[in-house]
């Protein structure tokens, strides 16, 4: 599927960096070790507002649930209608979840609860994007 | 005068409040709505300005106060989600020059503000107070009942409008780029609709409790049928067509399990209210409603999208924090009438609410029984968003009349409508507003 570029901004330029170099980070609060995605200028829990990291992620996780979208609002997504979106959850921490278009799977075969590991694609730009694949052995 | 935003202290976000501290002696009492259409079609009489213009006076008369009375105007300044006046097309300059204009061009035709209003209405010579409660009718309702408790006013307009232009919802601005900026995209790559996250909750929901999108139906079909008694609305007004089982099931998914009819029509509509203190309603036309109570919840999801153990947390948080301050329970209500725009989350507010006794998991079933307003249970007598169009207003109109005896044909009849309360949007993050016909 052919996704919109991206344009780092200086927010998210570590996270798309990563991408690039086929890494899955996400931001981390130092002042209460949680992490939280979307990434935001503060953190949601603690409310602090400058001590981030960008902590490595396993790429491992599991599927929590999806949908099956018909009439998407992105132009560029369209002529691939339906497509699978999934929510995954990450082993690293159940309650971080990331979109997956679920490259492979079936459109409305999604094994809920399966294995999932990180991939990376490139966008219609050239920047990779995290994706997922369910683990098949 | 610079209209403010309501600040975080006029919500009731907290558990433990107490009861709140105006229960009973603020009251609403005019209703007028504006009349719908399904996009605007270009004409200065029809614009968003226009027609809210409209639904004000209509209120005003309702009420039976003279306009010079009115010392306070609450607005919800946004009027759509996903309608937008594309950057680089001609303004409408005949529209613009029929009215008196604010600095901002597409005031009146886009958005609204407090002084646009106050400038093309010339009869509200007396308003002092004027505040922003953004968002939806509910954050309003919530604003103009505590400053109208706080003694900041004591005879309020409250109104939220809705634009809609011709094109598609949502698909202009970012989403017909090519590229998104990064930190956008970090969460928009993957081209969810609106409804999708509902969806996802309501799809975690069969699966937890065994349920299934047809047990959706009846709730459906009763929803459409109440909107259709509802002369306010736009499927009474311009297409008076009952949605039959067979038509909801065989409607086309937008992003499955939410189909065409689990998501509201946008239309243009505007809705507004007169707020007063109780002891100066009680000599206004209409029967005073009383508010006995207005929450909220603000929480967020911990990550993308809530999980069903968030919005079932949620729900009942909000639930606690609306008897809690109204000094009521759930065996109190009278009838159930929650936002429903998504129809595919009405549930997780009823079963929040513990409507009837109903748990989690047990509102679809609910939904096989008896619900119609006739019977002993109505849910969404309003026939919210379902029956009537996309505004986050229906529910509190209906509420009122309900409680003042004229809802017309929608009247309940199964019981004596006593206690209510409606609110939303969302399962987490919503306002709500509870009333009473009894100030006790």
């Amino acid at each position: 599927m052919s996704k919109q570029g991206v344009v780092p901004d200086d927010f998210s330029q570590p996270f798309w960096d990563a991408a690039n170099e086929e890494r899955l980070v996400i931001q981390n609060c130092l002042e209460c070790n949680r992490l939280q995605h979307p990434p935001a200028e503060t953190c949601r829990d603690c409310g602090a507002g400058d001590s981030f990291e960008w902590k490595p992620m396993s790429g491992r996780g599991t599927i929590y649930n999806y949908g099956v979208v018909h009439d998407c609002p992105v132009r560029l997504l369209q002529e691939d209608q339906p497509f699978n979106l999934a929510v995954i959850m990450l082993d690293d921490d159940p309650g971080i979840q990331m979109f997956s278009h679920l490259p492979g799977v079936p459109v409305d075969d999604v094994p809920v609860g399966a294995a999932v590991e990180v991939i990376f694609e490139p966008t219609a730009n050239g920047q990779l994007v995290p994706e997922w694949r369910v683990i098949t052995d | 005068m610079t209209t403010p935003t309501a600040p975080d202290a006029m919500y009731r976000n907290d558990e433990g409040l107490g009861i709140w501290e105006h229960r009973g002696k603020v009251a609403a009492v005019g209703v007028g709505h504006g009349p719908t259409s399904r996009r605007w079609d270009g004409r200065p009489e029809t614009c968003v300005g226009a027609i809210t213009i409209q639904a004000l006076r209509k209120a005003i008369a309702d009420a039976g106060v003279a306009p010079e009375q009115i010392d306070g105007l609450v607005v919800v300044p946004v009027t759509t989600t996903g309608a937008f006046w594309e950057e680089g097309k001609p303004l409408p300059m005949d529209v613009i020059e029929s009215f008196n204009q604010t600095d901002d061009p597409l005031d009146g035709v886009a958005k609204l503000s407090a002084e646009w209003l106050l400038a093309n209405m010339p009869e509200l010579t007396n308003v002092q107070f004027t505040m922003y409660g953004p968002g939806c009718m509910s954050n309003a309702l919530n604003v103009a009942a505590q400053a109208v408790g706080d003694g900041l006013t004591h005879t309020c307009l409250v109104v939220k409008s809705w634009h809609n232009f011709e094109g598609r919802y949502y698909q202009s601005g970012a989403n017909v780029e090519d590229t998104l900026p990064g930190t956008a995209a970090i969460t928009r790559l993957w081209g969810g609709p609106a409804s999708y996250g509902t969806a996802l909750q309501f799809a975690e929901y069969c699966r937890k409790y065994g349920k299934t999108h047809e047990m959706m139906a009846p709730f459906m079909e009763n929803s459409r049928r109440n909107g259709l008694m509802f002369p306010e609305g736009y499927w009474a007004q311009h297409r008076p067509e009952e949605l039959g089982r067979e038509d909801y099931l065989a409607a086309r998914w937008i992003a499955k399990p939410a189909n065409l009819f689990d998501n509201d029509i946008p239309i243009m509509m505007s809705g507004a209210y007169l707020f007063s203190t109780a002891e100066r309603a009680a000599d206004m036309k209409q029967k005073p409603v009383y508010i006995l109570n207005h929450a909220s919840s603000n929480a967020r999801p911990r990550s993308l999208t809530p999980t069903l153990d968030e919005v079932e947390a949620e729900t009942a948080r909000t639930a606690r924090k609306i008897y809690e301050g109204a000094g009521i329970t759930a065996d109190d209500l009278s009838f159930e009438n929650m936002y429903d725009g998504f129809s595919l989350f009405h549930q997780f507010h009823l079963e929040g609410l513990g409507y009837r006794g109903i748990k989690f998991g047990e509102a679809l079933d609910f939904y096989q029984t008896d619900i119609s307003i006739e019977g002993p249970n109505p849910v969404s007598p309003s026939g919210g968003n379902v029956g009537s169009g996309r505004s986050r207003v229906w529910m509190h109109t209906d509420c009122i009349q309900q409680l003042q005896g004229r809802a017309g044909a929608r009247q309940v009849t199964g019981v004596e409508p006593e206690v209510a309360v409606s609110g939303g949007p969302m399962p987490l993050g919503g306002n709500f507003t509870v009333w009473s016909a009894s100030p006790d």
